[in-house]
């Protein structure tokens, strides 16, 4: 038993200190304000107090931290994407995650057990290689694998020669894998809280204040709140509260769904996805699969799980896996994501002074928040907005200077 | 109905309505057999032969047994065959039907890891969270591993075959959910009312409480009314009923997944009732889960479904009237009842209290139970420790302790609220009466019975009429008379077991999750102030049993630690199902659609190895695997040197008819259409609204206002859709349909392709002169109404031959025929890509990305400028004044140099400036020849390119005009 537990074990009162602590007022300005208490709002916040010195920093969240789609995402952490920019950017973010849980004194159960991505057309194998090329370029650990080398990573894996949909071959990414969600959000409030950020929960924006073009504060169900700078980091209402600050964001907004099963003794240790048959799967270390796939088909607020993708998902797992037929589905739910043009994030300055966005992170931004949070902090504090988020910037749309990632984030998120 | 029955177990006693005395089954449990009826489930067979440990806790490995024996809880999973987390209280036996117990080492009855019980005090609640992460190698090496080990309940086998499901569709006018005396009385107003209906039931009969709770001391009223339901139900033309069967989701507009079996029903009803009833609640005390400790229905279910006796001497715990009626029922099944504790100060006036008074039962009004003393290794009750309820509202210290090996809980229900929530409703709760409310349900959707507060059999009854009522209302059915309300349906005193802190724990709020009171309590001081941030920390409620027995105490814990009302509190968000669906139910059958050329046979026959493309299946070359590269080479050679056969069928076939026909093709293709001429063909190229090209083919101008226009074999169905979706804005005069499934096609190309042809062919001529490059004619060939293009995308004298598919094959063979002499070769797909690259033509998809402009491929020249639109012009106009950093060139390696794989990397400076799209050795070149992206300024013809290989070695090339093979175009327009 680690040492850590004993002290729980043999404590008189509980807890000592708590994890979370909540202030009841608001404050009339602070000099940061971010909207949205999700995991990328509270590592910005917590990279203000604690590498930048500002600590005068509210967040507001309309539900509670952690609730959006922080806790609702399949927790897949990866840096195998197509483009260089991509690649650096989200290999950053998976280093942080090396050193995470120890910087934030919470287990978040990072674990690298490796992610195998499947093609069943040669096309797929093109767009494997392109991104195993550029990954290996870049310094992560990716390869493309033949059947029997599949056969080697996930021994369990329905591979037959003539199967509807063939497995020709695969991207076996050893730097991908999993954290845990929920305290990913927690950790960073826990620690921001304890610099002296306020969390807000139950407290919603419902409009920007802008004096000459220039940010100056936001209004809330709860009242006015003035600041020097204004971030928004909403995920799947991005363009709603961009529209609060007068800016139109180039974003389609889509349900994305996703479904886990009853715990099972754990028998697949990597990730494994198909884009091919749009599903892909891992097994937490509660034992339950997490299951998700493609986005829903058409554009939608509204984040109700449907009986069709939930059929789809089933059916195309089985392909792979076909003795789960009997493994029983325990919960289905959807988040709202944002997605842009190019599948890639919008971070930076907007048009709008003082006013910063963190948007567009779409069914890929879980793993991103650790760098989000770092880099997002970096330009708020001193202003400029650091090389390696520079080519996400807004203005790359007018540009055309576009980082397309759709062929990598189709079948996994 | 005393007196032990002779077989299907020492505990079973008379009067199971369920069972068939007559038919013993016997199974296994454990490797032991034993012997039940036919009729009952794995659960209560079991309990007829005395066996009450069914499988252990998740965490601490406790001995859990039946708990509801209505499917409601997760204590009794077990694995049939090599099916895991099966539900004993709801799977039936069968004749030699294994099973086992789950998560234990060793043996269910004496688990090896039954010591994690003991050292809970060292596993506060999140503890996963507190440690293990020191070194940063630590969870990953060390402790994840050991956490995987523990982890899960059940075992997939990795052997299992894929099972057989199936699915069935059905439309009604109303679905009932809900088989008890609320559901039955609301489906059978409505079918009378002449709505098509559809009752829909768990169990494997109607009738829910009907079946097994005590309404009167004579036991009469029940069965009386469930008489007269079924008489009505039965009278009912229109009617479905569906018994056996989970609603587990409700989904937008009432379209509901019903599972019955191995089948998926997916059922849409204009009016969904909901009488899903209510979900008995557990009590908190310290050992609440010990086996031997029960819901009173579940003790009910188990004397009167079952015929089992649950236990010799048992104590009844009550927070309502419930308690009196089960008191009789156990008297009657021969069981001691030796105390009756009522949590109320008084007790109420309940039909059944009088006589159970009058039996002699001592009842402790005001008391509550503090702890379940255990037999030793927890595995099942001895006794039960009660005391008075403090003017706190807390179970006193102190009291006296109670020999039992039976403890009934009826502590009250909670709407079984799962579909509701989902639909939309909220859930109330008044603190004060504890009480329960559901609203905020849109239209269309009605609740009934229990689930809406109506209790008593009296107000279900009624309630279910008038929810029927307004259904049948909403449904526009006149003449149908407004039943009666009932005054006040919640009538019924309640009070809830308190809930404490038991200094040494075990008082369970989540069986599933192994979690008690302290470790909720503990989340909430942590900071863990919301309902849904306590279930996320502390997993309360994550397990099967979907929180129907946690969501309530949690509530009440964070409403108390937090100074708020339950109602403030709530529960957290309803997620479909209600309850677990097999992966298989879910996904059926699995057809996954495939589509073959009409030639696909002739394929085989010809020892095709078949490749995918989208969903068709295509020839990549001819020849066993062993083969390939010659395959490859002698089929390129063919079409070189004599001629050669390829199958497009594939290929996509659109027809866009109609006066608005020419104008159309110039919107939404990049080229000029207006002024191309009948009978002749031009390239069509696509963009999208960023300019990148997304898909390419040929236009065919049959007549003024009719081009037949084909499209890639993946992008058809894409272009097809957005060609509707621009005209439902343009709104022009024309028809655009899909005719790729209507026409076979193929190529014949090479040399000798014209000699071949021109002998099948009757009508056309097929001389240079007479047919010429990029022109169409139609006519005969081979007797068979031919399109006939004279296109090349592989770079010789070629026809491009379109016939209707059921003649493909007809087409084929007579070609076959007739190349005999010509030393005709069938080539596939492979041939094909490195023969249309020696000519430096683009695949779309292949050789182009999501962002490649008309620019960066060289293909400005398919761009009519002076068109004043056209699907991305805007966008390529932009990007024509800032031109892209890379550029798409051809390039040559030397023949006898490694061979770059596709997406190698193309380096320039330490940089990726682009990437190989198209790369293969060509014979006819003598070179390794490719198309990549290089950076523009590395782009002219004779600039040097830098390939990275796969192995991690570079390799140098030069950049070259693409058009390696033929650049004047001489052969393919002989
Ligand atoms: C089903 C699913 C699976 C996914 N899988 C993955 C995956 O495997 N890997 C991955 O990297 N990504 C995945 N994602 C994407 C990922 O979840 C998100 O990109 C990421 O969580 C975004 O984090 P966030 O902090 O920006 O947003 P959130 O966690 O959504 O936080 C935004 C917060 O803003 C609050 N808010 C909104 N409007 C207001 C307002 N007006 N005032 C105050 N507060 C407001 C919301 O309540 C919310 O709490 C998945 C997403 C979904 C839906």
């Amino acid at each position: 038993m680690p040492f850590g537990l004993l002290k729980y074990g043999f404590r008189k009162r509980y807890p000592a200190g708590p994890d979370l602590s909540w202030p009841s007022d608001l404050k009339s300005h602070y000099d940061v304000i971010i909207i949205g208490g999700g995991g990328h709002g509270l590592a910005i916040a917590y990279h203000l107090a604690k590498h930048w010195g500002i600590r005068d920093v509210c967040v507001v969240e309309k539900g509670y931290i952690g609730g959006g789609n922080t806790a609702r995402n399949t927790m897949v952490i990866r840096s195998n994407y197509i483009t260089p920019q991509s690649v650096r950017f989200y290999k950053a973010a998976v280093d942080l995650f090396g050193t995470l849980s120890g910087e934030l004194g919470i287990n978040l159960m990072y674990s690298q057990r490796g992610q195998l991505t499947l093609a069943h057309s040669d096309a797929t194998i093109r767009t494997f290689r392109l991104r195993a090329e550029t990954g290996k370029f870049c310094g992560t650990r990716i390869e493309m694998v033949d059947r029997a080398q599949i056969r080697e990573i996930v021994p369990s894996l329905h591979m037959p020669e003539d199967a509807r949909y063939p497995i020709l071959g695969g991207l076996w990414h050893e730097d991908g894998g999993t954290a845990r969600h929920d305290a990913l959000a927690w950790g960073y409030a826990a620690r921001a809280q304890r610099l002296g950020v306020e969390v807000h929960q139950r407290t919603e924006v419902t409009g920007i204040q802008i004096e000459k073009g220039r940010a100056t504060g936001v209004e809330t169900t709860r009242g006015a709140i003035g600041a020097g700078q204004v971030v928004q980091a909403v995920s799947g209402l991005s363009s709603v509260v961009a529209k609060m600050a007068g800016i139109v964001l180039p974003i389609r907004t889509y349900p994305l769904q996703a479904m886990v099963t009853q715990p099972l003794k754990p028998f697949l240790d990597p990730l494994v996805s198909s884009a091919g048959l749009h599903v892909y799967v891992s097994q937490t270390a509660r034992g339950e699969l997490v299951i998700g796939g493609g986005s829903d088909p058409y554009e939608l607020y509204a984040a109700r799980p449907t009986l069709e993708i939930k059929e789809g998902l089933a059916m195309h797992l089985l392909e792979l896996f076909p003795f789960l037929s009997n493994v029983r589905i325990l919960r289905q739910w959807a988040g709202i994501t944002d997605i842009t043009p190019d599948y890639s994030p919008i971070m930076g300055k907007s048009p709008v002074e003082n006013y910063w966005l963190d948007a567009g992170w779409g069914t890929y931004g879980f793993k991103a928040t650790p760098a989000s949070g770092k880099y997002m902090a970096q330009a708020i504090a001193t202003g400029t907005v650091p090389e390696i988020i520079a080519p996400f910037g807004l203005d790359r749309f007018a540009t055309m200077d576009l980082i397309n990632e759709m062929g990598a984030t189709a079948a996994s998120h | 109905m005393t007196g032990a029955s002779a077989r299907g177990g020492a505990n079973r006693i008379a009067g199971g309505s369920q069972v068939d005395y007559g038919k013993p089954l016997g199974f296994e449990f454990e490797g032991r057999r034993y012997e039940g009826l036919a009729g009952d489930s794995i659960a209560s067979a079991l309990a007829a032969n005395g066996v009450w440990l069914l499988s252990r806790s998740f965490k601490y490995h406790r001995p859990r047994g039946v708990l509801t024996m209505a499917g409601h809880d997760g204590n009794t999973l077990v694995r049939v065959g090599n099916e895991p987390n099966v539900r004993a209280d709801r799977h039936p036996i069968s004749e030699g039907l294994a099973v086992k117990g789950q998560n234990y080492r060793g043996s269910l009855e004496k688990d090896r890891d039954a010591w994690l019980g003991r050292v809970s005090r060292f596993l506060p609640v999140g503890f996963y969270y507190r440690a293990f992460y020191k070194p940063k190698w630590a969870w990953q090496r060390l402790w994840e591993p050991w956490f995987r080990k523990s982890a899960g309940l059940g075992e997939a086998d990795l052997a299992a075959a894929h099972g057989y499901f199936d699915k069935a569709f059905g439309h009604y006018d109303v679905a009932v959910i809900g088989g008890g005396p609320a559901g039955m009385s609301a489906a059978a107003f409505a079918a009378k009312a002449g709505a098509n209906v559809v009752l829909i039931g768990e169990s494997p009969v109607l009738g829910g409480a009907l079946n097994y709770a005590r309404f009167d001391v004579e036991r009469a009223g029940a069965a009386k009314t469930r008489g007269e339901l079924a008489a009505d139900l039965e009278k009912s033309p229109n009617l479905t009923i569906m018994t056996y069967a989970a609603c587990t989701g409700w989904f937008a507009d009432n379209w509901l997944s019903v599972v019955r079996g191995e089948r998926l029903h997916k059922i849409r009803a204009r009016e969904v009732i909901l009488a899903t009833g209510a979900v008995g609640q557990p009590a908190q005390f310290r050992n609440n889960d010990l086996p031997g400790i029960m819901l009173g229905s579940a003790a009910q279910r188990l004397i009167r479904l079952y015929g089992v006796r649950p236990g010799r001497t048992a104590v009844v715990v009550t927070a309502n009237d419930d308690g009196y009626g089960a008191a009789l029922d156990l008297l009657d099944a021969g069981v001691t009842v030796a105390a009756l504790v009522d949590l109320r100060p008084e007790s109420g006036t309940a039909p059944c209290e009088d006589a159970v008074r009058e039996r002699g039962l001592t009842v402790f009004n005001g008391y509550g139970v503090s702890e379940a003393v255990p037999v030793r290794g927890n595995r099942h009750v001895s006794g039960v420790r009660i005391a008075k309820i403090g003017e706190r509202g807390a179970v006193g210290d102190g009291g006296q302790t109670i020999p039992c090996d039976l403890l009934c809980v009826c502590n009250g229900g909670m709407p079984a609220y799962q579909l509701a929530l989902q639909a939309g409703g909220r859930l109330g709760y008044d603190d004060g009466r504890s009480v329960f409310s559901i609203t905020g349900l849109g239209g269309h959707l009605h609740l009934a019975g229990a689930v809406n507060g109506a209790l008593s059999l009296e107000a279900a009854l009624a309630d279910g009429r008038r929810a029927a009522w307004r259904a049948v209302q909403a449904l526009g059915i006149g003449g149908v008379t407004e039943p009666v309300a009932l005054a006040d349906p919640t009538v019924q005193r309640m009070r809830p077991h308190p809930i404490a802190t038991h200094p040494r724990g075990m008082d369970f709020v989540d069986f599933d999750e192994d979690l008690q009171v302290k470790d909720i309590l503990n989340a909430v001081a942590e900071g863990y102030n919301e309902v849904e941030l306590v279930k996320r920390f502390s997993t309360v409620g994550m397990g099967p049993s979907q929180g129907r027995h946690s969501a309530l105490p949690t509530a009440r814990l964070v409403a108390r630690a937090t100074g708020r009302t339950v109602g403030e509190v709530g529960v957290t968000t309803a997620r479909p199902p209600v309850s677990g669906e097999k992966l298989g139910v879910l996904a059926g059958r699995g057809f996954e659609p495939e589509r073959h050329t009409a030639m696909h046979h002739r394929h085989l026959e010809a020892g095709a190895q078949m490749m995918t493309a989208g969903l068709w299946w295509r020839p990549a070359f001819y020849g066993p695997r062993a083969r390939r590269a010659d395959a490859i080479r002698e089929e390129i050679a063919a079409v070189r040197e004599n001629v050669g056969m390829i199958d497009v069928s594939t290929l996509g076939g659109l027809d866009i008819r109609g006066p608005g026909a020419a104008e159309f093709m110039n919107r939404i293709y990049t080229f000029a259409y207006v002024k191309q001429q009948v009978g002749r063909a031009r390239y069509v190229l696509m963009t999208n609204e960023a300019g990148a090209i997304i898909d390419d083919g040929i236009a065919c101008r049959l007549s003024e206002d009719h081009y037949y226009v084909t499209a890639t074999t993946g992008g058809v169905d894409r272009v097809y859709l957005m060609m509707l979706w621009w005209n439902a804005q343009w709104r022009l005069d024309v028809d655009i349909t899909n005719v790729t499934a209507a026409y076979a096609a193929v190529n014949v190309a090479g040399p000798q392709s014209r000699a071949l042809l021109a002998p099948l062919t009757e009508g056309i001529d097929l001389s240079g002169e007479a047919f010429p490059y990029m022109g169409v004619r139609e006519g005969l060939l081979a007797g068979i109404p031919a399109r006939i293009f004279r296109v090349g995308f592989v770079g010789e004298l070629g026809f491009e031959v379109h016939v209707p598919t059921s003649m493909g094959e007809a087409l084929w063979d007579a070609v076959t025929g007739a190349g005999t002499e010509f030393g005709l070769r069938p080539f596939g797909v492979e041939a094909q890509r490195v023969l249309r690259l020696e000519k430096g033509h683009i695949i779309v998809g292949q050789d182009t990305d999501a962002m490649t402009t008309p620019e960066e491929a060289d293909m400005t020249w398919a761009i009519a400028k002076r068109k004043p639109f056209f699907v991305g012009k805007r966008s390529i106009e932009m990007r024509g004044r800032r031109l892209s950093k890379r550029k798409l060139v051809g390039f040559t390696l030397d023949a006898d140099g490694p061979l770059p794989e596709e997406s190698n990397l193309v380096l320039r400076r330490g940089e990726i400036v682009g990437f190989v799209t198209s790369v293969a050795r060509s014979a006819a070149l003598a070179k390794t020849i490719g198309l990549a992206y290089t950076a523009r300024d590395a782009s002219e013809p004779g600039a040097a390119i830098r390939i990275r290989l796969s192995s991690g070695g570079d390799v140098n090339g030069v950049v070259v005009a693409p058009h390696f093979y033929d650049p004047e175009n001489k052969r393919q327009e002989m």
